[in-house]
């Protein structure tokens, strides 16, 4: 009994936290309607700076912790509100959502970069000095005591200040309609100042105070955030007193399974995702309310030609080969995977870009793809690829199911709480049998992964895996493409678009879903397997979720609507780091900033960087007399380089030189300034009816 | 603009000079002129895409206009922030309720506590003048039936002591007796003083309490004057498409 209260107490305070931690992420979707993902990095970062001062520096206590609640804290939510997510207000809740998972991938980077994570960085709880007090049998510190009381506090103060103040009821006023907020006299912009302040100093009280209960490390206190959301989704993210009452269930959940979860291999794990099963658990369960749709502003999704797409993917395997003639082992070790993850991130084309579906579980997905080909093909069988496929399309499609009633942001926390159930247990099983089938993944270590033997030319150099993944990028490429061109494509946008209208229209959005589903993690499945082969070993870091954050994050850079952000995703992760790599053991940290940097840029350009690229090149790409002339000095090029006239680094250089020089001359051969578009009535009569006009007049006729 | 009568001989608390607006590159006003006196009903009527609702947005700050100019009670405030007009006495209950559905009827009210009234004096204004809000204090905006929701809309307003009112399809989804009865409140409130600008589809509701009626067709009022019998006429004409 004395066990069972004292674990009850250990619950409670961390329940506490949790809570605090909680309330603030519903204040900030109630008051300013953003879904923070970053809000456990700025407990993180809070942490960081208050042992900084009061440990590093040794400043007193509560100086310490007046500069971080009073001053950092507001300064950091004066940034966020005012530079990130002013400018993506006007935008929808996904993109402020992704402005949000850029902070948080920032903010890691940030503070591993400042803090070594190497150094251990203890922090003594408060009151550590006294002696603990009894409840009963249970012994109480003062630290949790406090805690305690810290959280009784906010939580009267909040439903205070909701609820009884015009201030509050100003916040809630802007959620529910800011222009007619504006109308009655509040001030939405002061309004969501307040609430991104307050949230972010209650983060900071969440993040100092657990920070002594568990290691002070970036990953880990940022990923608090999961603990705290099932918390807040127990009060359907609006509701303050059940928001607490989540907060009591994960926090005696974790503390009890801590206690008293039998000792075996194949739990402790469950221990560690047990927030997570029940944030999956609590989303399909609770009621809650459909995203508002009335704020998006859809981005025109791209339509290749099959002639550029047949281009593309020529562009795609003559780089592969280029790269593979011209790098050294190195290199190739280093650049290679850029192919594979590409693969990764171009399953993110149909299942965000066209049906419009948030998934940050892909690359976990793309471990299952790796494992199941490192067990299965060990031999290079090649029938393992395509079982590969099969089971990851089958893990993808099983995600579908349980989340079909979820939309938006919504589903996109579901999968995020996938990957975590993933990476924190699931992953970490030895190997078991399911009805006689021995099952294993990464045997609790890492696994060997062997190239494949196609059809007797076993595979295994860096270089031959190198181009097998550009040809499988150009053929998945050249899948995708044919896929938005066609009858699914297009149903998929207008699932989109609006599932009502898909629905009205004769369309299926459940079978569509769960094939979308099915389809895009069989692409990552597929993408995983080949990235495996060329890792030679992988282990389940490589694919939890906050690796899976800045794929995800460079590729909504690219643009998740065009096909070739698999190619930009792939190169624009992997490129950095081993470009900056020469410069010290922080640029993995530093690269991974830029891209955060670069996802928080995109208020400004939503449609993302590859469409803009395309309108770039299409001009070098449609010239009959220059597109040749490129070819055939890429051509010579190799040719000297192949002759040793040459070495790789000249090469490399006066290969993008004269592409880049066609390129202009391209643009510039073009008949002066591009014509006037023809209104509307006059298309099929001015200019011929094309096979997008229909698109594009179907959609003015629904945006009004 | 045809058929125009004199003009009130008060000066006026809301006049509006050639005012332009546009969304994106489509034009909607082409130059509105357009008076409204305190203690006046002005009711502005058209056919669909006329830009009345738009007229009302720029009065309220939520549209800027492109041009012309917008005085308010002798100051220029052409292109003010709705919420300093807001806090100046213009009132603007939107079309489709211009309720929060997610805060209670008390919320509402409290909201309004920038005028300087404490909340208990606002309560007591509102529900003096729709006591059935009273008996929902305590319930979110969009449980309330659609006339208690324009009611709340109006008490709101009237809780900032407004000086011009101005409504938006008042009668929009809502049943004639509760119509009627809300505009018997509006007429109350202009004679106590206020400025009030009516846009209304149901052209014959708003009528019974106008005193002033303009007509706005293709972005310009085609006609104005007294809110009587011979406007039917000339509104089938302009409704129907006749009018020059």
């Amino acid at each position: 009994m004395e066990q069972f209260l004292t674990f009850g107490v250990v619950g409670l305070a961390t329940a506490a936290i949790y809570a605090i931690i909680g309330s603030g992420l519903v204040l900030t979707y109630t008051t300013a309607g953003v879904f923070n993902f970053a809000h456990g990095a700025a407990g993180m970062m809070a942490a960081f700076a208050y042992w900084q001062l009061a440990f590093g520096w040794g400043w007193p206590v509560p100086l310490a912790l007046a500069v971080v609640l009073l001053v950092l804290a507001p300064a950091f939510a004066l940034f966020v509100e005012r530079v990130l997510m002013r400018p993506v207000q006007s935008l929808g809740e996904a993109e402020r959502l992704v402005m949000t998972v850029a902070l948080l991938t920032g903010c890691i980077a940030l503070a591993r970069w400042i803090w070594d994570p190497n150094t251990p960085r203890p922090l003594r709880p408060f009151f550590a000095d006294q002696p603990a007090f009894h409840l009963g049998p249970a012994p109480v510190t003062w630290h949790q005591a406090l805690t305690l009381g810290v959280a009784a506090l906010i939580a009267a103060g909040l439903w205070l200040l909701l609820n009884h103040t015009r201030a509050g009821t100003e916040m809630r006023a802007c959620v529910d309609d800011r222009a007619l907020a504006r109308l009655t006299g509040a001030s939405p912009q002061r309004a969501a100042r307040f609430a991104w302040i307050l949230a972010t100093q209650l983060a900071a009280v969440g993040g100092i105070l657990i920070a002594p209960n568990i290691a002070l490390d970036a990953q880990q206190l940022s990923l608090l955030i999961v603990s705290a959301y099932t918390a807040a989704v127990f009060g359907r993210l609006r509701s303050l007193p059940l928001t607490f009452l989540g907060a009591l269930v994960v926090g005696w959940l974790e503390s009890y399974l801590t206690g008293y979860l039998p000792q075996n291999d194949y739990l402790p794990g469950l221990r560690l995702a047990a927030p997570a099963l029940l944030l999956f658990l609590a989303l399909l369960v609770f009621p809650h309310r459909r995203l508002r749709g009335r704020e998006r502003r859809l981005v025109r999704v791209p339509l290749p030609t099959p002639r550029g797409s047949l281009v593309f993917a020529g562009c795609v395997v003559l780089l592969a080969v280029l790269l593979a003639t011209v790098l050294d082992e190195e290199g190739l070790i280093s650049y290679g995977p850029a192919f594979s993850l590409g693969i990764v991130a171009l399953s993110y084309v149909p299942l965000a870009g066209y049906a419009g579906q948030i998934s940050l579980c892909q690359l976990s997905i793309a471990g299952i793809g790796a494992v199941v080909w490192a067990h299965l093909g060990g031999a290079g069988q090649l029938w393992a690829l395509p079982a590969a496929v099969l089971v990851a399309a089958a893990v993808g499609a099983a995600i579908a199911v349980p989340a079909l009633r979820l939309s938006g942001i919504y589903l996109a926390l579901g999968t995020a709480a996938f990957a975590v159930i993933l990476d924190r247990w699931v992953f970490t099983l030895p190997s078991f049998e399911v009805l006689g089938v021995r099952i294993a993944l990464f045997d609790q270590g890492s696994v060997e992964v062997q190239g494949p033997n196609l059809f007797g030319w076993r595979l295994d150099s860096p270089a031959e895996l190198l181009v097998l993944s550009a040809v499988v990028m150009a053929a998945s490429s050249l899948a995708v493409g044919w896929l938005r061109r066609g009858r699914f494509g297009r149903g998929l946008i207008a699932l989109r678009d609006s599932e009502a209208a898909y629905a009205t229209l004769g369309g299926r959005p459940l079978a569509a879903k769960v094939a979308v589903f099915a389809l895009s993690a069989a692409i990552a499945g597929l993408g995983g397997a080949l990235y495996g082969m060329q890792q030679r070993t992988v282990t389940a870091e490589q694919f939890n979720l906050l690796a899976n954050l800045p794929v995800f994050l460079v590729a909504v850079i690219g643009g998740l609507g065009a096909v070739g952000t698999g190619l930009f995703t792939g190169f624009a992760y992997i490129a950095p780091p081993h470009l900056l790599g020469h410069f010290g053991t922080w640029a993995h940290d530093v690269s991974t900033l830029g891209i955060a940097l670069a996802g928080m840029g995109l208020a400004h350009n939503p449609a993302g960087v590859v469409p803009g690229l395309r309108e770039e090149w299409a001009p070098l790409a449609r010239d009959r007399v220059l597109l040749p002339v490129a070819c055939g000095a890429l051509g010579l090029l190799w040719l000297l380089y192949g002759t040793g006239l040459i070495g790789g680094a000249i090469f490399l250089v006066a290969a993008v030189l004269v592409a880049v020089a066609l390129r202009i001359r391209a643009t510039a051969r073009q008949d002066g300034p591009p014509p006037a578009p023809d209104p509307v009535e006059w298309w099929g009569i001015r200019r011929p009816w094309r096979a997008e006009d229909r698109e594009v007049i179907a959609r003015g006729i629904a945006a009004g | 603009m045809t058929g125009a009568t004199a003009a009130d001989s008060a000066a006026p608390l809301l006049e509006l000079r050639g005012i332009k607006a546009a969304y994106d590159r489509i034009t909607v006003l082409h130059g509105v002129d357009l008076t409204v006196a305190a203690g006046q009903v002005v009711a502005l009527l058209g056919p669909n895409g006329a830009g009345k609702t738009t007229t009302l947005n720029v009065i309220a700050g939520a549209h800027r206009p492109s041009a012309g100019t917008l005085h308010l009670g002798g100051r220029d405030t052409t292109g003010a922030d709705p919420r300093d007009l807001a806090r100046a006495g213009v009132c603007l209950v939107p079309e489709g309720r211009g309720i929060f559905p997610n805060l209670t009827v008390r919320d509402h009210l409290r909201m309004m506590t920038f005028t300087g009234r404490d909340r208990p004096e606002i309560e007591e204004i509102a529900y003096a003048r729709f006591p059935v809000l009273a008996r929902c204090a305590h319930r979110p905006a969009g449980t309330l039936s659609g006339g208690q929701q324009q009611m709340l809309a109006l008490a709101r307003g009237l809780a900032t002591d407004p000086a011009v009112l101005l409504l938006d399809e008042l009668s929009m989804g809502l049943a004639p007796v509760v119509v009627a009865e809300l505009y018997e409140e509006v007429a109350q409130l202009a004679r106590q003083g206020i400025a009030v600008l009516v846009v209304e589809q149901f052209a014959a509701a708003v009528l019974k309490i106008a005193d002033h009626a303009a007509v706005l067709a293709r972005g310009r009022v085609q006609w104005q004057g007294h809110a009587d019998s011979s406007l039917h006429a000339e509104l089938s004409s302009y409704y129907l498409g006749s009018a020059a």
